[in-house]
């Protein structure tokens, strides 16, 4: 099994490849007449996705290797190319092979950092899902004021991540925050928001939470009205409860919506950098550190700052999610779909 | 369970257990409404109160009271003493260029991939998701090098492009399932009209597509004006700075004070909410189209 979808990732990338030399940027193609009826055939279709192709080959391919290239080297803020005044130094990081690479496996930093990650992902990605399910039916109901709820659900989107984080840490602010004021006012003390470590992993899955539920409901809120309302009124004839019209029409009808956005927030909260950034910067301690985060601290904040542990980290990051989303997807079609 | 036995019953007579969509007791709809409201208020709350604050003298920032001799001064001090208005200028020109591109681009790229089969179509697919995994820490420094070499750093140019690599690929998916949703009749039609398929793609196609494109316009915004890391990371300089770089320099500059911070806050919001209400009657629509078919 594992066998067949790494082929098509190998031919993915295979075609890509196809697809740049048709472009006439690199070696000539095997066979130049089939390349040339196939530039006849495709070239509105190559010249439509040349924009994407061209922005991400450069920007974000380039970088890849170099982060792979960087990942198997020692280099560091002390051995990299750089100028000095009017000296040019160059650089001097040497190969080390897959030595980060072990190290970082075999060592406890990544591994409890990973073992962070993947609660923060699925708590974050499972509650998410849950409240943005709950309240997408509610929605979908003929309801007073529907509208008027809808805008006030959505509006954690519309706001810059940056500010409504700040208007968290604002409420969450441990002695002048308004929650603990609340909860003072009712006799209770004040709670470490984000200074101990258990109530900051709380916070920051809650901030997630909040920013991620107006997507959810959205995605979700389009999928049920999708579904044709045809079936619920045959549902309806043969006498089925509100739970078993939920169960055995709403979920399947979902189905399709709710994969792609499990995937995709799956991979939007693995990597989620500003929540945790700007929230706890990690702390207290490393206690909310995600692995991206963390790896971000590696190449900016710590001094000598470590380029390579860095990229080591982000290739691991890479290939964690790309498992995730071959396996993710294999047992999709498993059960059937087609996606 | 005795739902079930009930279950024989003609629906129309059937006992209270069986309730029909469209019909529910008075205390259902008041814990309907009740839901949403707490749901609402949680949502709003944060934001609100950040509105609140911004307009209450500095030295009132952190008390409870809603309203406390509401003043501008945050306002007129985070305009005149700061280069406020030069962040805002310069977030609105990167964000206003990655909509208009990114737009375009992801427009183009979805509905290639809707329509035509084309060798390198599944791998565009493919890398158009995986690009979304790329972790920000990875491909930071290397960018930071290639828009260096480039003479991009410092310039608006650097991040358009750096916005386009995000928004794009996640754009590019949603327009190709709103695409999907277009009968081809309407392509095959402009075919026989004589249509190039790009003359058919802008004429036909495009007006149709409006509700995809509000969303991918909405969602590149949002992202290019939202965006920290690589604004901080790329940008230095008070008067180049956008308005994330802005803030994050100012929380330095003034320490713990939230007045300044509450009111650029605002500040920074209402353009987002402004497109967000441009968009949001098209975001359903869209953007089911777009995860359904993605």
């Amino acid at each position: 099994m594992a066998v067949h979808t790494s082929q098509s990732v190998v031919k993915a990338a295979g075609e890509n490849d196809a697809r740049g030399r048709s472009r006439g940027t690199g070696t000539p193609p095997p066979a130049p007449g089939r390349f040339r009826r196939g530039l006849s055939t495709h070239w509105y279709a190559w010249t439509m996705v040349a924009p994407v192709v061209l922005v991400i080959g450069v920007i974000i391919g380039y970088p890849l290797l170099r982060g792979i290239y960087l990942s198997m080297t020692d280099a560091d803020e002390r051995n990299v190319a750089r100028s000095i005044g009017v000296n040019e130094l160059p650089a001097t990081y040497k190969f080390v092979g897959a030595d980060n690479y072990i190290d970082a496996l075999t060592g406890s930093q990544f591994l409890g950092t990973l073992g962070w990650t993947l609660v923060w992902t699925v708590s974050c990605v499972s509650i998410t899902f849950v409240l943005g399910m709950g309240l997408a039916n509610i929605l979908n109901r003929r309801i007073a004021g529907r509208s008027a709820y809808r805008m006030a659900l959505i509006l954690p989107w519309a706001i810059p991540g940056f500010v409504s984080v700040f208007a968290w840490r604002f409420l969450y602010n441990e002695e002048r925050g308004l929650l603990n004021k609340i909860l003072g006012g009712a006799g209770i003390d004040g709670i470490p928001w984000l200074n101990d470590p258990t109530w900051a992993k709380f916070a920051v899955i809650a901030v997630n939470v909040w920013l991620g539920i107006p997507f959810m409901m959205v995605a979700l809120l389009g999928g049920l009205q999708s579904i044709p309302s045809e079936q619920y009124e045959a549902a309806e004839m043969d006498g089925a409860t509100a739970w078993q019209r939920f169960r055995h029409i709403t979920l399947p009808g979902l189905r399709p919506v709710s994969t792609t956005v499990i995937l995709l927030s799956t991979i939007w909260t693995f990597n989620m950098f500003p929540v945790i950034f700007l929230l706890t910067r990690g702390g207290p301690g490393e206690a909310t550190q995600i692995l991206v985060t963390q790896a971000y601290k590696f190449s900016f904040e710590i001094s000598p700052r470590d380029f390579a542990q860095s990229s080591t980290w982000g290739v691991l990051i890479l290939v964690l999610l790309m498992l995730f989303a071959v396996i993710y997807r294999r047992v999709l079609r498993t059960q059937g779909d087609n996606w | 369970m005795s739902t079930v036995t009930d279950a024989p019953a003609p629906a129309r007579h059937a006992g209270p257990k069986v309730r029909l969509r469209g019909e529910r007791s008075p205390l259902a709809s008041i814990g309907l409404h009740l839901t949403l409201i707490i749901a609402s208020v949680i949502a709003v709350f944060p934001v609100l109160w950040v509105l609140l604050t911004s307009l209450k003298p500095a030295k009132f920032a952190t008390t409870t009271d809603f309203f406390r001799e509401t003043t501008f001064v945050n306002y007129t001090n985070l305009i005149r003493d700061t280069e406020f208005l030069n962040w805002f200028a310069n977030s609105a020109i990167i964000a206003g260029l990655s909509t208009l591109i990114g737009v375009f681009v992801a427009a183009t790229t979805g509905y290639a991939v809707s329509r035509f089969r084309f060798p390198g179509k599944r791998g565009l697919m493919w890398t158009l998701l995986i690009t979304q995994m790329f972790p920000v820490a990875v491909l930071i420094v290397p960018i930071y090098n290639i828009m260096a070499n480039l003479g991009l750093l410092n310039q608006p140019a650097g991040l358009v492009i750096t916005y386009l690599t995000i928004s794009v690929p996640f754009c590019a998916w949603m327009m190709k399932g709103f695409f999907d949703t277009i009968p081809r009749e309407i392509d095959e039609s402009g075919e026989v009209d004589g249509l190039t398929p790009f003359g058919t793609f802008f004429r036909l196609i495009l007006p149709l597509a409006k509700p995809g494109l509000a969303v991918t316009a909405f969602y590149s915004f949002i992202t290019a004006w939202g965006e920290v890391a690589y604004a901080s990371a790329f940008l230095v300089g008070d008067e180049n700075l956008t308005l994330a770089g802005g803030l994050q320099k100012f929380v330095n500059q003034y320490g713990a004070q939230w007045g300044p911070m509450t009111a650029a806050s605002v500040l920074i919001a209402i353009p987002a909410a402004l497109v967000f209400l441009f968009a949001q009657k098209h975001l359903v629509t869209g953007m089911s189209a777009g995860a359904v078919k993605g």
